[in-house]
């Protein structure tokens, strides 16, 4: 059991946790993911560190809820607990002093890449950091950014705040107005990272992505998180989750991502059955009660 | 009643296994096997000729005093015969009912030559069930305490042993499992039908009972390395980790929507319960009224397909490039997957799997095979038959072919000896590796085998390391 220290939302739907988790806490790295179990029911849910503090013995997570669990992660409070969390897995970003290094963020992948921007920055690499939300309101972690990056560029879909345009468009001028980029790391929905890396792969420019295939596991035994990289089959949770961007198939990992949305609808919707169940029983006490 | 004559004995046939009908037991995930009655039992015990030399120990990895247990099982001594049975065997509840006798203790016993062998296997398991249900599981005593703490990664069979061992020689034991629960492949890999996982529990708790600590959720290289557990106060460790790295065949189209490793499959479907899926949360292939293919021969295949039968599978097929005699599965296994309506494809070797757009498995072209000459393991390789190629449809498919060893241990901990497959080397009498202080054994030294023999290896590692604590080598 984990218990929650704070939860607090950064935007609608995302969460930002810190939990107990000191052994964790102590050996964790830029890149290393854990799977966090809700309760006896749950699916494991593999999530980011996106920070931790050794003395306190805590680590940070910022959940997306786009499904039926991470939705149910999401309605956790402080003082609440996590059945089990386990890490820290997948391999650290390779991280070394590149020059400049631009860490592009999209959606709850700002969360993800926020560590590896951190140790970027450690390294001594002037970082640029992008941060792309579709509006205004999604947009998260702007401060905590700000004390990192070198350069900070928002950009919006809708243009409601920063700079009006996708990632890539910002990354594209930077380039075109003749910087040399020596790295770029980008990590958010599978559109975005094969966006990112059309964008560098005319130039060369180094570029790694985060992968997030379906997990079970997570260290290696059930071959369920398997992505093709170089023409190659990886387990993501073992070998990754961060490759060469130019090397992934793309496609091949937004189809396999796929695979149980069918179930997922099942099981979103007898979950908000129960939610709407809940409510309307506690509606009915209420009336009763006056 | 007088004992019986020798002639006599041999003239009682080999009692049958009370079971669940098969197309209904194909339908849900209660035990296959119901279990001898004591009455069963005990004329089954009658079958035993009490042999001078029991030759049938010989075929034993753990050598069970058989024809002993088997005496106070015909006496009606059951807790005795349990007793008689745990002095050699840690787990017997759980080999009785997966060992493959027929190759092990039964293949040796001497009524089989012209007979039905005694059913060993049966018997160890009616006793040991006998006792869990009526006294509990008996905890031996305890050793005053080393003040020696060992850690043991891993909590399968080579593991669990170890630990009961360790714990009963005075020394203070944590097991380390990456998993959220304990029992490895006992736990995500057999399935409940045949073999309940309260029974895996029940032996659980008997060692949590005697003291030894388990902890989840705890991969050993990222959570702690070795030598972080030496760091922290451990006096020796045991290396139990399986074998657990899924191998494909590398065939185009393996990525497609639809294709398991067998090691998934089951684990969403036992680990994670997926069979009670939307009321557990993880999601597996819904195979109802599905076709679905098996590739492979053992039992880790025979177990995806009837898993993949119960859940609904409208045609499961078992395909094996070999033929029926060369598959590696314990014969009860293979009878009990005919009786449920699995269909067996021998001498068939996948060459593609083809795809739709959305990247979901529709079929698979497969190619036939003959058999030529034997091999390395003495059986007889399959050869391709050329133009023989053909299409059969498939919703989902199951690779089952073996697992290689989980890389995790190995690249956290370079300064042990490995093979060439990733296997770490020991010495076979002791388990010690080439590090100070490190045993392992198991499915991680020998390559996926059985449940006995890993439960043997880590008995053997449980002597060697009470050696070295006991020395003044030890840390
Ligand atoms: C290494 C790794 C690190 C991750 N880090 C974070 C993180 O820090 N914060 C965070 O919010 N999320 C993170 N994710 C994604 C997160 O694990 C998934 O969002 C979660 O598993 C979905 O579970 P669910 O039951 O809520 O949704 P589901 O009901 O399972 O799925 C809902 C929808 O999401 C899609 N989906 C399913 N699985 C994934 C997936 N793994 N990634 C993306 N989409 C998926 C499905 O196609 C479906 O349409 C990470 C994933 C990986 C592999
Ligand atoms: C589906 C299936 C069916 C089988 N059927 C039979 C049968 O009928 N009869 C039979 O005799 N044998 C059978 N076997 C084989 C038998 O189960 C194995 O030989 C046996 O379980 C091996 O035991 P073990 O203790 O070495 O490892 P395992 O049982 O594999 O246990 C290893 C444990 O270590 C854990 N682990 C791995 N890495 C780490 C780490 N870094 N840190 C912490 N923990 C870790 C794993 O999660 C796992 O729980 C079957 C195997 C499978 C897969
Ligand atoms: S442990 Fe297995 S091989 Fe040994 S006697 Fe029992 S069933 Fe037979
Ligand atoms: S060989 Fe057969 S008959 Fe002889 S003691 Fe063993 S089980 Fe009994
Ligand atoms: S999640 Fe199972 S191998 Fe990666």
């Amino acid at each position: 059991m984990n218990k929650i220290v704070s939860a607090e939302f950064l935007a609608a739907d995302i969460k930002r946790f810190v939990v107990e988790a000191p052994k964790i806490a102590a050996k964790r790295k830029a890149g290393q993911f854990v799977i966090v179990r809700i309760d006896e029911k749950g699916e494991r849910i593999p999530l980011t560190i996106a920070d931790s503090n050794k003395d306190q013995g805590t680590i940070t997570i910022i959940v997306q809820g786009i499904g039926k669990t991470t939705k149910e992660i999401n309605s956790h409070k402080t003082g609440d607990y996590f059945l089990d969390v386990v890490g820290p897995l997948g391999k650290p970003s390779h991280i070394e002093n590149f020059g400049t290094a631009v860490s592009i963020g999209g959606g709850v992948g700002t969360a993800i890449a926020f560590p590896t921007a951190v140790a970027l920055k450690e390294a001594g690499n002037h970082t640029i950091v992008i941060n792309g939300a579709r509006n205004k309101d999604l947009v998260i972690l702007e401060e905590e950014l700000k004390n990192v990056a070198d350069e900070l560029y928002i950009t919006t879909d809708d243009g409601s705040y920063g700079y009006h345009g996708f990632v890539t468009q910002k990354l594209q001028e930077l380039i075109d107005s003749g910087r040399k980029i020596d790295f770029v790391l980008a990590i958010g929905p599978i559109p975005m990272m094969k966006a990112v890396a059309n964008t560098t792969r005319p130039y060369g420019i180094k570029t790694v992505v985060s992968l997030n295939p379906v997990m079970v596991d997570g260290t290696g035994m059930c071959g369920g998180c398997r992505a093709t990289v170089d023409n190659k089959t990886v387990f993501v949770c073992v070998d990754g989750p961060e490759f060469d961007a130019h090397l992934v198939d793309f496609e091949l990992l937004t189809k396999r991502n796929r695979t149980y949305n069918q179930n997922e609808k099942v099981a979103l919707e007898s979950h908000l059955c129960a939610i709407d169940k809940a409510f309307f029983e506690a509606v009915k006490t209420e009336t009763i009660h006056q | 009643m007088p004992p019986l004559t020798k002639k006599e004995r041999m003239q009682i046939p080999r009692q049958p296994m009370p079971e669940q009908p098969p197309l209904e037991r194909n339908k849900n995930f209660l035990e296959v096997n119901l279990g001898l009655t004591e009455e069963l039992a005990r004329m089954e015990a009658q079958r035993c000729l009490q042999c001078p030399k029991p030759v049938c120990i010989d075929g034993c990895p753990v050598g069970v005093q058989i024809r002993d247990f088997i005496q106070l099982v015909s006496e009606g001594d059951f807790l005795g015969a349990a007793a008689k049975i745990k002095q050699d065997n840690a787990l017997p509840a759980v080999c009785g009912r997966v060992c493959p006798q027929e190759e092990q203790c039964e293949v040796k016993c001497v009524v089989g030559v012209k007979h039905d062998p005694v059913a060993i296997g049966r018997l160890e398991r009616f006793v040991s069930d006998y006792e869990r249900e009526t006294i509990g599981i008996r905890t031996p005593a305890i050793k005053p305490k080393t003040g020696k703490k060992v850690a043991v990664i891993g909590s399968g069979p080579a593991g669990l042993s170890c630990a009961g061992d360790l714990i009963q020689l005075g020394h203070d034991v944590t097991v380390f499992e990456a998993l959220h629960e304990v029992g490895g492949v006992l736990i995500y890999g057999i399935p409940e039908f045949r073999l309940p996982k309260s029974i895996v529990k029940a032996e659980v708790d008997a060692l949590k009972s005697l003291g030894v600590e388990f902890q989840t959720n705890a991969v050993i290289g990222f959570t702690d390395t070795i030598d972080e557990l030496f760091a922290s106060g451990y006096n020796a460790v045991f290396i139990a980790v399986g074998a657990g790295l899924p191998y494909f065949m590398n065939i185009p189209g393996e990525n497609y929507n639809g294709v398991y490793s067998a090691n998934e499959f089951l684990t969403r479907v036992n680990l994670m319960k997926a069979y009670k899926f939307p009321e557990y949360d993880t999601p597996v292939f819904d195979c109802k009224d599905k076709n679905v293919a098996v590739f492979g021969g053992g039992n880790t295949a025979m177990d995806a397909v009837r898993t993949a039968k119960r859940l609904g599978a409208k045609n499961a097929y078992i395909m094996y490039r070999r033929s029926e005699k060369e598959m590696p599965a314990r014969l009860e296994e293979v009878h009990h997957a005919k009786q449920e309506g699995i269909e067996f494809v021998f001498l068939t070797n996948p060459l593609e799997f083809l795809g739709d757009e959305n990247g979901w498995l529709r079929s698979v072209k497969l190619q036939k095979m003959k058999l030529g000459e034997p091999d390395a393991s003495g059986r007889r390789r399959p050869v391709p038959i050329p133009n023989s190629e053909y299409i059969t449809e498939l919703d989902m498919a199951v690779v089952a072919i073996g697992n290689g060893s989980n890389p995790i241990i190995q690249k956290t901990t370079p300064d042990l000896s490995y093979n060439k497959w990733g296997n770490i080397i020991v010495d076979e009498a002791t388990m010690k590796t080439s590090k100070k202080g490190v045993f392992a054994g198991g499915d991680i030294v020998s390559g996926g085998a059985t449940v006995i023999l890993a439960m043997g290896a880590g008995r053997t590692a449980a002597k060697a390391i009470n050696n070295y604590l006991n020395n003044t080598e030890a840390r």
